[in-house]
């Protein structure tokens, strides 16, 4: 890259020219000696080294947490990044002082990472309750404490925040001891930085990176090496929208915007329980719905979702765009239909009816923060009583995300009964392919696959299941 | 008081061992590991990637000047595999560069070839191969043989416990640099700053006093840097003293997951036999313990196993034997509880047999058979100060666990899909070191002229608190302010000979010779006050709130006046004080003695909450009665309870370690092993104080509190075991731990072997 990166770590203006893939957690660390942000695992699974990403949107300043271990040094451009050192004042700010008081903290390793969360948590829009500031850090990990502790930090500070003001917030957080006084500049400087970036210049040839979730886990070193695309944020692939009865994904927009989404709240009213078993807030924050599904995972949570949904990516080259239904996309493990040159540019699927009835599954080893063993989706459209059309889908069980074919051959132009529902779990388990490794063993999966398919059921239509035959 | 560490933590100023700000020229190690679980090497040519760019130097066993011998307990493992390696992952060679990524990226530029063994991942197997650490050992007590004669009820079964990451978040690591005259300095992450020194010593054939250990805290031990901290503070010495340069090791994570040992897999075999009114009359146990490719702390921790093989009952006729089995696995280690949870996990699974098959309720075995004062363990020490049936009861008492049970009960009456499971968890657990020799400790006390005070012990912080714990001490004997003293590192040239910081007993041994050495000068001081008052009579002289006082008289000697008066008195305001726990003895011959200091009590109740078409489950609430003794730091020591429990939740139900056939890890990293999560802990965590004397051989009589807390825990497991229950009582299912979500599902819905029905007592079947 011949433009240097340019962004504001802390209260310093950086200016530098290495490499965009390098990430951030290294220049912090090793190029900046900020030694206060730990390194625990190197794949966003344990927070040690979260950040916060600030940035200047629409006249305002937005915070959110990231994993530095995962985030390319070339998405900090034109950003704010903070570090613990960006947060210290000279007495404890509210939220290290509530970590302190109800000894949240033991050996201290990870709580770095949970005092720069609880610092989003108060810098962000969440309701202060004690379940939002939990939720703040439910992408770190601590060893020692049990949680107890920092769960009753987490009800203090959000006590304390009940008095924050809507307007003016950063300057109440800056007045009230919550951050340095630097940070009440900030919405000028970085601005002001803003408007003097210029795109870097990127090659369409390029590796293509949005939130690096997935490629900074799976080839780290490579990463660094590489020219890359960096279309994180971008506002050409950003966005949910609706138009002509299909919702339009972009490509870049991030697990949490569809979390956060009025719009898909609407369309899934239980859309926040769903994305609560999607990975984590940093993560959320970071990841991709493109990324997700162009990694092609065969477990992508999101992938599975859309799957359900019907979705149709489409394709971008140049001035061509193509459109492919998700479920011809994958052609084999990790093989897409893309050609060379072409990147996903937006996701679509039409917006579920009246009457249509959706469900969302995911069962991992841990709850939360983790790859499932098998999740799935099912969508219904309704007529009457019948079912007119069926998508589902399962994760996996398959080289690639699955569409549960058989199983909607079983279920279209029926009406739901408890034997439908027993035909359509023994059909999904028995269409499915799954493998043993350490997210479980193949008979675990097909079982589960099964119990999935009830599970989707027991929320639609609680009535028509009966398990307690097949006990 | 709070944790003394807590602003630093909460601002990112502490510093670990990757923090230190490194020297110029420093080099980075990267550990090139053994690609297979067994073989014997037949060709390793490191000459590519020391040429690598910004390689500085490739080092292997040929390197090492002194012993390639890093087995603490049994000399059975190289620092750096010569001939033939054990395990996936046993270091065979380190590259030094001038950067971590230039380390890290010659590693695959290391050619290796080798000629493929046999390899073992079963216990068993090994012990039929005859595969073993050691000869067996067996702890009796009575006569089991001739007991089950006298039994009404007699089960057999087989139970297994998996093993557990430490999952420390900060990876193993060391720093090391040459100072003069051929010394050596090493930063580790260790437990063990002694257990560093020596091995180093022997490594690098230098005397352990040119060797300086230095330990400023851990990001969390847990057990994993007794002794396995030890190779990479030794690599980085002989890198440093191999090439004249600093050298730093840190593992990344996955490296870390991998070459490192664990908390031991166990496969037992259990024999029990009850009367007709639940007693348990007789037990025998056969434990076959996964250790790995070498000793490291096995022997120690199969001992505690045998230690712990009755947890909180008293049974008349035991025999218990524990066979500590080698397989190609990396050689596991201490990890909290040490072997004890392993033990008790079996005699509750047991318990849970024989109350399954007679249709009653764990409980009601459980508190039949609870130790009572003067009962004797296996091992021949009798209980002092029991508090098993005592923590029951005041648990039933002010927990409500009756209403607790009337509620599950209610509930699982009227919910399909969800049932809920209740467990009883009794602990009891051994303080000491079971190495009756480990049980001693040192302090090193400074006053300074300006009235502060800097202490050292060999005590190690890893987010326990001891550091806190040791300056509470401090601040009460000498009543002044705790501002005004500072914990110093742990290092083995001010304290020498240190015990691990291990086996809960790091307050209490570093604690009591703190006490010694607090009270030489206090009594010095108190001397030199009583001369500069005009009297003589130290007696009279008491330090109150950093006031001297003469009797009950404040006088105008503060206590920074009287340090500096001493000073100019020459008076020494330095003390070192030596202190090892007194009674203990053990006869590994007759296995009988008086190995622990004291014993520590408590019991939990948890509630396990299923959902029945997924599998999946969160436990609602924990409560439980502990004994603390008189907790000299009620907040930290809750801390340690809370974050125990929660450890053994996490081991009895996701996490799961997963080798493969070829002894390759499959659960390598943070996204593949699971340890709890914030939304993973019970909902709620109700832990009751249970006040007793606690023990003149606890710190202040504050008893330890690290480890037993853990076993806690182990109620997950039957709490859920109940529940599933709840919803299919006829699958006659395996007694396994980790109780993961997979396991949970395929009790309720996969295929089961039927439940026998009660045969006819053996007993009887005998008599007739």
């Amino acid at each position: 890259m011949t433009q240097p990166i340019r962004f504001i770590l802390n209260d310093r203006d950086i200016e530098t020219r290495l490499p965009a893939g390098m990430v951030m957690l290294d220049f912090i660390r090793k190029q900046r000696r900020l030694t206060g942000t730990k390194i625990g695992c190197r794949e966003g699974d344990c927070g040690a080294c979260t950040v916060l990403v600030g940035e200047w949107n629409d006249g305002a300043m937005v915070y959110r947490s990231m994993t530095s271990c995962l985030m390319p040094l070339g998405n900090a451009h034109g950003r704010h990044i903070v570090t613990i050192e960006g947060l210290n004042t000279d007495d404890l700010t509210p939220y290290q002082a509530a970590m302190v008081a109800e000894a949240g903290t033991q050996c201290g390793f990870c709580t770095v990472g949970f005092i720069v969360s609880f610092a989003g948590f108060c810098l962000g829009d969440a309701e202060p309750n004690r379940k939002n500031a939990i939720a703040a850090v439910d992408g770190n990990i601590c060893r020692c404490t049990g949680y107890k502790s920092i769960e009753r930090a987490a009800e203090s500070i959000s006590t304390q925040l009940t008095n924050r003001p809507e307007q003016n917030r950063l300057a109440w957080l800056v007045e009230n001891g919550y951050l340095p006084t630097y940070f009440a500049t900030l919405p000028q400087r970085l601005s002001a930085l803003v408007a003097e970036l210029a795109q870097p210049k990127q090659e369409a040839t390029h590796q293509v990176v949005a939130g690096g979730t997935d490629l900074f886990v799976q080839r780290p070193e490579e990463m660094a090496e590489t020219p890359l695309r960096l279309v994180f944020d971008h506002p050409e692939f950003n966005g949910i929208t609706v138009q002509r009865n299909r919702c339009i994904i972009g490509a870049s927009a991030t697990a949490e915007d569809l979390r956060q989404s009025e719009l898909m709240n609407r369309m899934f009213p239980h859309m926040q329980g769903y994305m609560k078993l999607v990975s984590s807030t940093p993560i959320r924050n970071m990841g991709t719905v493109g990324g997700n599904l162009v990694n092609a995972s065969p477990i992508g949570d999101l992938t599975v979702f859309l799957l359900a949904n019907d979705a149709h990516v489409t394709l971008e080259n140049g001035d061509q765009l193509r459109v492919v239904p998700l479920r011809n996309f994958y052609k084999g493990y990790k093989t897409l239909d893309l050609q060379s040159g072409e990147h996903l540019r937006s996701i679509s699927f039409a917006i579920p009816e009246k009457g249509t009835l959706f469900n969302f599954e995911k069962v991992s080893k841990r709850t939360h923060l983790d790859i499932a063993s098998v999740n799935s989706a099912m969508r219904l459209d309704m007529n009457g009583e019948t079912i007119r059309e069926a998508h589902l889908s399962a994760g996996g069980v398959a080289p690639i995300p699955f569409f549960l074919a058989k199983t909607r051959e079983v279920l279209v132009g029926q009406p739901i009964t408890p034997e439908l529902v027993h035909a359509a779990a023994t059909t999904a388990a028995a269409e499915v392919s799954p493998i043993s490794d350490a997210r479980g063993t193949a008979d675990y999966k097909r079982l589960l696959l099964r119990q999935l398919i009830y599970a989707h059921f027991s929320v639609v239509a609680p009535e028509q299941v009966e398990l307690e035959a097949a006990r | 008081m709070k944790n003394i560490d807590s602003r630093s933590h909460v601002r990112g100023e502490s510093i670990y061992v990757d923090d230190i700000p490194v020297r110029e020229g420093t080099l980075y190690g990267a550990v090139f590991g053994a690609p297979h679980a067994h073989g014997r090497i037949t060709a390793l040519d490191t000459a590519k990637a020391a040429n690598a760019t910004n390689v500085f130097r490739v080092l292997t066993a040929a390197d090492i000047p002194g012993e390639n011998q890093i087995g603490g307990i049994i000399p059975d493992e190289p620092l750096l595999a010569a001939d033939a390696f054990h395990f996936q992952g046993q270091p065979i060679a380190i590259v030094l560069a001038e950067s971590e990524e230039a380390a890290r990226a010659a590693l695959s530029l290391i050619h290796l070839e080798f000629e493929p063994l046999p390899v073992i991942t079963d216990p068993r197997q090994a012990r039929a191969q005859g595969e073993l650490i050691q000869p067996p050992r067996t702890f009796k007590l009575g006569d089991v043989d001739s007991a089950w004669t006298n039994c009404t009820h007699i089960f057999e079964g087989r139970a297994e416990s998996g093993g557990q990451e430490h999952l420390y978040i900060e990876a193993q690591g060391a720093y090391a640099y040459l100072t003069e005259q051929g010394g050596l300095q090493i930063f580790s992450s260790t437990q063990g700053p002694t257990a560093v020194q020596r091995t180093t010593t022997r490594v690098l054939a230098i005397g352990m006093h040119q060797i300086e250990v230095d330990v400023t805290r851990l990001g969390g031990g847990f057990g994993g840097k007794e002794d396995q901290a030890t190779p990479w503070a030794v690599m980085a010495g002989l890198g440093a003293l191999c090439t004249r340069r600093p050298v730093k090791i840190v593992l990344h994570r996955l490296d870390d997951m991998r070459m490192t040992g664990k908390r031991h897999p166990y496969s037992s075999d259990f024999k029990i036999g009850l009367d007709g009114d639940f007693k348990i009359l007789a037990y025998e146990v056969t434990f076959h313990q996964d250790a790995g490719a070498a000793a490291d702390l096995s022997p120690a921790v199969m001992e505690r196993t045998l230690f712990h093989c009755t947890n909180s009952y008293f049974v008349p006729n035991v025999r218990a034997t524990a066979y500590s089995c080698r397989t190609h696995l990396p050689p596991n280690t201490a990890f909290r509880g040490f072997g004890g949870p392993q033990g008790m996990f079996v005699i509750e699974a047991a318990i849970c047999k024989a109350a399954e098959a007679l249709g009653v309720k764990p409980a009601q075995i459980q508190k039949r058979n609870l130790l009572e004062e003067g009962d004797a363990f296996p091992y021949g020490q009798t209980t002092s100060g029991c508090r098993a049936l005592a923590s029951w009861n005041q648990l039933e008492r002010s927990q409500g666990t009756a209403e607790l049970e009337a509620g599950i009960a209610a509930f699982n009456e009227t919910n399909r899909f969800i049932k809920k499971g209740l467990a009883f968890q009794p602990i009891c657990f051994g303080i000491s070191f079971t190495k009756t020799h480990m049980n001693q400790a040192s302090a090193l006390v400074h006053i300074y002229t300006d009235g502060t005070v800097g202490i050292s012990t060999g005590a190690v912080e890893m987010g326990q608190g001891v550091n806190t714990k040791m300056l509470q001490v401090a601040a009460e004997l000498f009543s002044i302010e705790p501002s005004r003293i500072k914990m110093e590192t742990t290092n083995t040239t001010r304290v020498a000979n240190t015990s691990p910081t291990a086996a809960s007993s790091s307050a209490d041994l570093n604690g009591k010779a703190l006490e010694k050495a607090c009270h030489c000068l206090r009594d010095r001081l108190c001397h030199t006050a009583a001369g500069i008052l005009g009297h003589g009579r130290a007696d009279r002289i008491q330090l109150r709130e950093e006031k001297v006082f003469d009797g009950d008289m404040e006088t105008d000697l503060s206590w920074a006046k009287l340090v500096e008066g001493a000073y100019f008195q020459r008076v020494s305001l330095s003390q070192q004080a030596h202190y090892a726990t007194p009674g203990l003895h053990f006869d590994t011959e007759t296995e009988k003695g008086e190995p622990f200091a004291y014993h520590v009590y408590g019991t939990a109740a948890l509630v396990a909450v299923v959902d029945v078409i997924r599998g999946t489950y969160h436990f609602e609430t924990v409560r439980l009665v502990h004994d603390f003794g008189r907790s000299m730091n009620k907040t930290i020591d809750l801390g340690q309870v809370e974050g125990g429990l929660v450890q053994g939740i996490g081991w009895m139900t996701m996490e799961e370690l997963l080798y493969n056939e070829e002894g390759r890890l499959l659960s390598n990293a943070l996204s593949t092993y699971k340890v709890p999560d914030i939304y993973a802990v019970p909902e709620e965590i109700a832990v009751e104080f249970l006040e007793t004397e606690g023990s003149p051989l606890a710190l202040l009589k504050s008893k330890a509190v690290g480890e037993p807390p853990l076993m806690y825990g182990l109620g997950a497991y039957f709490a859920l075991r109940d529940a599933i229950r709840a919803w299919r009582d006829t699958a006659d299912l395996p007694l396994a731990a980790p109780m993961t979500p997979e396991r949970v599902l395929m009790a309720l819905h996969g295929p089961h072997p039927v439940k026998p029905v009660p045969e006819e007592s053996p007993a009887i079947a005998a008599q007739e």
